[in-house]
């Protein structure tokens, strides 16, 4: 990054050039009769961001554009193919650091998923639960602490201290989000990776849950990763975004200029096929195609075969991603002032 | 008007008896719906809004059941219709598009099959014409290369293609109305702006009404020209779409709307309503509404406020009936 000098100092988490590729190949007995070859699905490319303290950093994208396959391995759920991940400069891939070490840094970092449904034991009180990872870092050691602060916990994220005693099918939704919330924060977290956190809810809960985290950054200085598929809670939570197409991150810029000003081709057609309140009744252009197919995807520029600006060059040639500041696109018709096929 | 509406609703209950007594989904709502019209049904999860569509549509399931009020098509009565009388009208008069297009189509049939067949159980059409309009149809819905697609089956068609055929197959027999329900829920954003554009193109090339069931204010405030604000079974607000959107009346709407994150303007904090919809068997006495709404008085918690006029649209609420009355 060109601005690292500037940014180094503060950024709490540095992805460098992070790949995953999945294997995806039939079965070995297939592929010799049928002389089919390795199939490989490359669920993300090169990613490169850093993310401030208590800066919320977001990704976008459709289904399938990588974007949770980032979120893992940042926390370290998912190894990495290639690429270093930097937590307050400790390269979370390198063998190096001691046991306690790796243990401290996991317990600064804390993970917020989709499903609330399926991310709670369901056999386990919520006390229990929240306990867990009190337990796990032995942050305290006596019962009565423990209690005394799963009890703080529920009250932070606005429940009551009895709820504790009560198992996950007792809350609706949105209360178990809150619970999951509490759990992450029980390790004294510095930076937690948000999973599509409100996807499942409705929206006057939606807006809870985000109030919710938005109070709860303030207050503890946290620092968050925000994936979503949804613009306009990416808009609301985060200071910068990154947009993801086909496992490549293809334009990153403050909040505010991505929205007023979006450069890549794919984040303009992204923000025309969003339906808003603003817009009643206006036409709008609608996008041509769907996302290819990630195991073959298409040669030069992924989104070539959808992009109204594509021409011979963007067909064979893959956009390399260039920075300006802490933003950056990759795509050659922005780069080349190109209006125009 | 002297013509009876398209549809009509009136006083529709739905019961569900359980072992711990009977639970009501859907309590006493009455709307009409015109020819052509594109009524949009909003509301958050458990607000009832799937359970009126499959209610139109003769498809509650047991031991769900329409325990009062009429549902009219032209006039002519259909709730209480036989099961082959209501299976004859059902893909005929009334199409259906659900959610999810994989569970809507049988992956074991060509899709080709799947809309011929549809076509002649409900037209007087030799099996040559069912094909040819068949492929005119998959043409019309947006397949490439239709004729050859028709031997296709489910699994070779990606999420918005196969939306695309649950609209042909929905649209075969040419039906007066069209009942979706969350028709572009399962899809990406750059699809669903396509699904919605030509659900909207089609039906109003064929004149076919649609009541779109939807969570999604955005996809309504694009597609509909009325639109029913669905909260604890009850209608909490009814209207044009413009004048709900941009001039909510009724607290709960009020409150939704500002909860829903914009792509404009600049809101530090969302609305929040607190608490949560309440579950079936414990719907708050008079307003269902009342204990989350901010401008509650005595008579909301003992009353149930019915519709009344709030400018264009019709809300239910007693503030608003004191405001008025205040003002006039």
């Amino acid at each position: 990054m060109t601005s690292a000098s500037t940014t180094e100092a503060s950024a709490v988490v540095e992805v460098t050039a992070l790949s995953r590729t999945f294997d995806v190949s039939k079965p070995w007995l297939n592929r010799v009769l049928e002389r089919s070859p390795k199939a490989f699905l490359k669920a993300a490319q090169e990613i490169s961001f850093s993310i401030d303290r208590g800066e919320t950093f977001a990704l976008v994208g459709e289904s399938g554009s990588g974007k949770s396959t980032v979120a893992k391995m940042v926390v370290g759920l998912l190894e990495a193919s290639s690429g270093a991940i930097r937590i307050e400069g400790v390269d979370m891939r390198s063998r190096k650091q001691s046991g306690a070490e790796m243990r401290d840094l996991r317990r600064r970092i804390q993970m917020i998923f989709q499903d609330p449904y399926a991310s709670l034991n369901p056999r386990w009180r919520v006390d229990r639960i929240i306990a867990e990872p009190i337990r796990a870092f032995r942050l305290e050691t006596s019962e009565q602490a423990i209690s005394a602060r799963v009890g703080e916990l529920l009250e932070l994220v606005r429940l009551h201290p009895r709820d504790g005693a009560k198992y996950p099918h007792e809350f609706s939704g949105g209360q178990r989000q809150r619970i999951c919330i509490a759990r992450a924060l029980a390790s004294k977290p510095e930076f937690l990776v948000c999973d599509e956190p409100t996807s499942a809810l409705d929206v006057s809960v939606q807006a809870q849950i985000l109030n919710l985290m938005k109070d709860l950054q303030d207050e503890f200085q946290l620092t968050y990763l925000f994936i979503s598929h949804d613009l306009a809670v990416v808009r609301h939570m985060a200071r910068r975004i990154g947009v993801m197409y086909l496992g490549r991150l293809v334009e990153v810029a403050e909040s505010h200029d991505l929205f007023r000003n979006p450069r890549h081709p794919y984040t303009r057609m992204l923000l025309a096929a969003i339906p808003d309140l603003e817009m009643t009744g206006q036409p709008r252009r609608t996008v041509e195609g769907e996302i290819p197919n990630p195991i073959s995807p298409p040669t030069g520029c992924a989104f070539h075969p959808r992009c109204p600006l594509a021409n011979a060059r963007c067909a064979s040639e893959l956009p390399v991603f260039r920075n300006d500041g802490a933003m950056g696109v990759a795509c050659h018709a922005v780069e080349e002032g190109r209006t125009a096929p | 008007m002297t013509q009876p509406p398209l549809l009509s609703v009136k006083d529709l209950r739905v019961e569900f008896p359980t072992r711990r007594g009977i639970l009501t989904a859907i309590d006493g709502i009455s709307f009409d719906l015109r020819e052509g019209e594109v009524l949009g049904v909003v509301g958050e999860s458990g607000a009832g809004k799937s359970i009126t569509g499959t209610a139109v549509i003769g498809l509650l399931e047991p031991p769900g059941r329409i325990a009062g009020g009429e549902i009219r098509l032209k006039g002519e009565r259909i709730d209480n219709l036989s099961q082959p009388a209501m299976r004859k009208l059902r893909g005929k008069r009334i199409g259906m598009v659900f959610q999810d297009p994989l569970t809507s189509l049988n992956p074991l049939f060509t899709i080709g099959d799947q809309i011929i067949e549809t076509i002649l159980t409900h037209l007087p059409v030799s099996e040559r014409e069912a094909r040819d309009r068949a492929v005119a149809l998959l043409e019309e819905v947006g397949i490439p290369a239709a004729g050859q697609r028709l031997n296709a089956y489910p699994h070779q068609f990606s999420g918005g293609m196969r939306q695309r055929v649950v609209i042909a197959l929905a649209l075969c027999a040419e039906p007066e109305l069209v009942i979706a329900d969350e028709p572009t829920t399962a899809l990406d954003v750059s699809v669903q702006a396509q699904i919605i554009r030509l659900l909207q193109r089609v039906c109003r090339d064929h004149g076919t009404a649609v009541m779109l069931i939807t969570h999604d204010m955005g996809v309504i405030a694009e597609t509909a020209d009325r639109v029913a604000v669905m909260y604890s079974g009850r209608i909490a607000e009814i209207g044009p779409v413009r004048d709900v959107i941009k001039s909510p009346s009724h607290p709960y709407t009020i409150g939704l709307m500002g909860a829903i994150p914009s792509l404009t303007g600049d809101h530090e904090r969302l609305t929040q309503i607190p608490g949560s919809m309440p579950r079936l068997d414990s719907i708050p006495a008079g307003c269902a509404f009342n204990p989350r709404c901010s401008l509650v008085m005595d008579r909301c918690r003992s009353e149930r406020p019915q519709l009344i006029a709030a400018g264009e649209s019709q809300a239910a609420c007693w503030k608003l009936l004191e405001t008025e009355r205040a003002a006039g």
